[in-house]
């Protein structure tokens, strides 16, 4: 882990947010210091995506506060918030890349946008991170031809593309078959160790927990009911943890 | 009972899945069914706030410029063909049409102005925003819908850039800007194969034809006529985008986004033209 001294990288207090009648969540507390990766962990339908969504600003909570390195983001102008979005990168549970353009397409998109680098370096680039994520020989391919797990690895470059300094990883490896879900794991851990990315990542396979988690949050019915490493979560008393850790680790 | 289950379980996926939450959304459901009223006037509130959204991302820097190329060659150039086509259809049911009804009156000689008249003051505004409704609507219904669903929309916006811009408000200004000139082709292809259809129960040369079409044909026919196709090629984008960004529910959902555009923007097309017509004889041609 790496610790500047600085800011944490996300700190979030006293988050609520509810679609209609239903609360997703209720009063979430975290503090995410630079350097580590977190892993959220909770069933299905817990408000784990939403987490990440509220982080960059594609929901608004009803209540509460979310510093991304000591600004607050909520209620911050577009323009304000766009220079935030650019040090983070998103992969979406589905990867949503874009249908229209190809895969290097794809990943040169924020490039594009948001870089002063000329066609070959951009080229050079897209070319570097779909290598890193062994999607080198995919680069003319359409989304609609590739897998669902080459989506997740094309999303993942494209995530990576602007250097960001804190990842929001949505279900990285759901789906995917053991060893490009190790792959992964270890291209996550990999950007951890070498860059000192700060990472939240949603997830249901404690195998992925075990590789890459310096520290773990269970959400349940909008709380956090535990916090903690591996180990620390495998001792829980709490039953629903227990039968949480019990499950997962029964595949 | 097992239908009802059926439609509200979708609303439930994200959610905890109990006896409670089931009957909550079935009854929230239920409420929103009953209430077509509401939902028509929310409807209208949405697409205002729509509006309001679009005008500000439209005018504030930075401008998409390549991406409004992109588009008029899609709803543009793409649209071309169909709109040809429909317009040459226009000229030759006008020309059977009329010189029947002309002859009856012995008016026969005037038939050129009465086909150029026609097409340029509405058939050829009306068809071209009808079939580019039908092409363009659906188009950017469906598009925008499914990028909606799986989260593109999304993605667009987390990596920093406004989905309004890049998305909404170069597909308006494209269609406003590429139906007048869609407009033009149509009407000219309508009166080339109007003159076809004609010379073949009669001889009439080309010459002979446009100069008597033209001779009747002032500037004010044409140019209120086609530039109030903008007004059509507003409506059909903004409501594109709109319902396309409003899809909910999956590819059903963005069946229904495609399908709810094409129905309401050619609605919208119609009723304008009606007020547009009205306005252009008042103001234009007193």
């Amino acid at each position: 882990m790496k610790e500047n001294g600085d800011k944490p990288a996300v700190q979030i207090k006293g988050l609520r947010k509810s679609f209609g009648r239903q609360t997703v969540l209720d009063g979430i507390d975290l503090e995410v210091p630079q350097g580590e990766t977190l892993t959220v962990l909770g069933r299905s339908g817990t408000g784990k995506s939403v987490l990440l969504k509220l982080i960059i600003g594609l929901q608004q909570p009803d209540a509460g506060s979310i510093e991304i390195f000591g600004q607050e983001v909520i209620g911050l102008p577009v323009a304000e918030l766009n220079q935030i979005r650019k040090r983070i990168g998103f992969l979406f549970q589905q990867a949503a890349l874009y249908d229209s353009l190809t895969v290097a397409e794809n990943v040169a998109f924020p490039l594009r946008r948001h870089t002063k680098m000329n066609d070959d370096e951009i080229n050079d680039r897209v070319r570097e991170l779909l290598a890193r994520v062994g999607m080198e020989k995919d680069v003319q391919k359409m989304p609609a031809d590739i897998s669902g797990g080459m989506k997740k690895r094309v999303g993942l470059a494209r995530a990576l593309a602007l250097d960001p300094e804190v990842m929001l990883l949505d279900e990285p490896t759901a789906g995917l078959d053991p060893i490009t879900t190790e792959e992964i794991d270890e291209l996550i851990q990999g950007l951890n160790q070498e860059r000192g990315i700060t990472s939240i990542v949603v997830t249901h396979d404690l195998l992925s927990v075990r590789r890459l988690a310096d520290r773990i949050v269970m959400l349940k019915e909008g709380h956090i009911v535990a916090e903690g490493g591996l180990d620390e979560l495998r001792r829980s008393r709490d039953p629903f943890v227990a039968e949480f850790m019990h499950a997962g680790s029964q595949e | 009972m097992a239908r009802r289950t059926a439609v509200v379980q979708p609303d439930c996926r994200n959610f905890r899945i109990g006896q409670k939450n089931i009957v909550m959304a079935a009854s929230a459901a239920a409420t929103k069914e009953r209430n077509p009223v509401q939902a028509f006037f929310e409807w209208f509130g949405e697409l205002g706030q729509f509006c309001v959204r679009l005008v500000r991302a439209a005018v504030t820097p930075p401008f998409e410029l390549r991406e409004l190329v992109r588009q008029m060659d899609e709803i543009g150039t793409r649209s071309l063909p169909l709109v040809a086509l429909a317009g040459a259809a226009i000229g030759v049911v006008l020309s059977l049409h009329t010189r029947d009804s002309l002859a009856r009156f012995g008016a026969k000689s005037v038939l050129p102005t009465v086909i150029f008249l026609s097409l340029i003051r509405e058939s050829g505004p009306i068809i071209t925003a009808l079939v580019v409704s039908g092409r363009v609507g659906a188009g950017i219904g469906a598009e925008l819908g499914s990028m909606k669903v799986t989260e593109q929309i999304d993605a667009i916006e987390a990596s920093a850039v406004d989905p309004w811009k890049l998305l909404v408000a170069t597909r308006v200004a494209a269609a406003m800007l590429m139906l007048p000139l869609l407009t033009i082709v149509a009407d000219f292809c309508g009166i080339v194969t109007g003159w076809v259809a004609t010379r073949i129960v009669e001889p009439l040369t080309f010459r002979h034809y446009i100069q008597q079409g033209f001779e009747n044909v002032t500037f004010d026919d044409l140019l209120p006529a086609t530039f109030k196709t903008i007004v059509f090629g507003l409506l059909i984008g903004l409501i594109g985008c709109f319902q396309g960004l409003r899809t909910r529910g999956g590819t059903e959902g963005v069946g229904r986004a495609a399908t709810s555009a094409v129905v309401i923007s050619s609605l919208f097309v119609i009723l304008a033209d009606v007020v547009l017509v009205q306005i252009i004889i008042t103001f234009i041609e007193q």
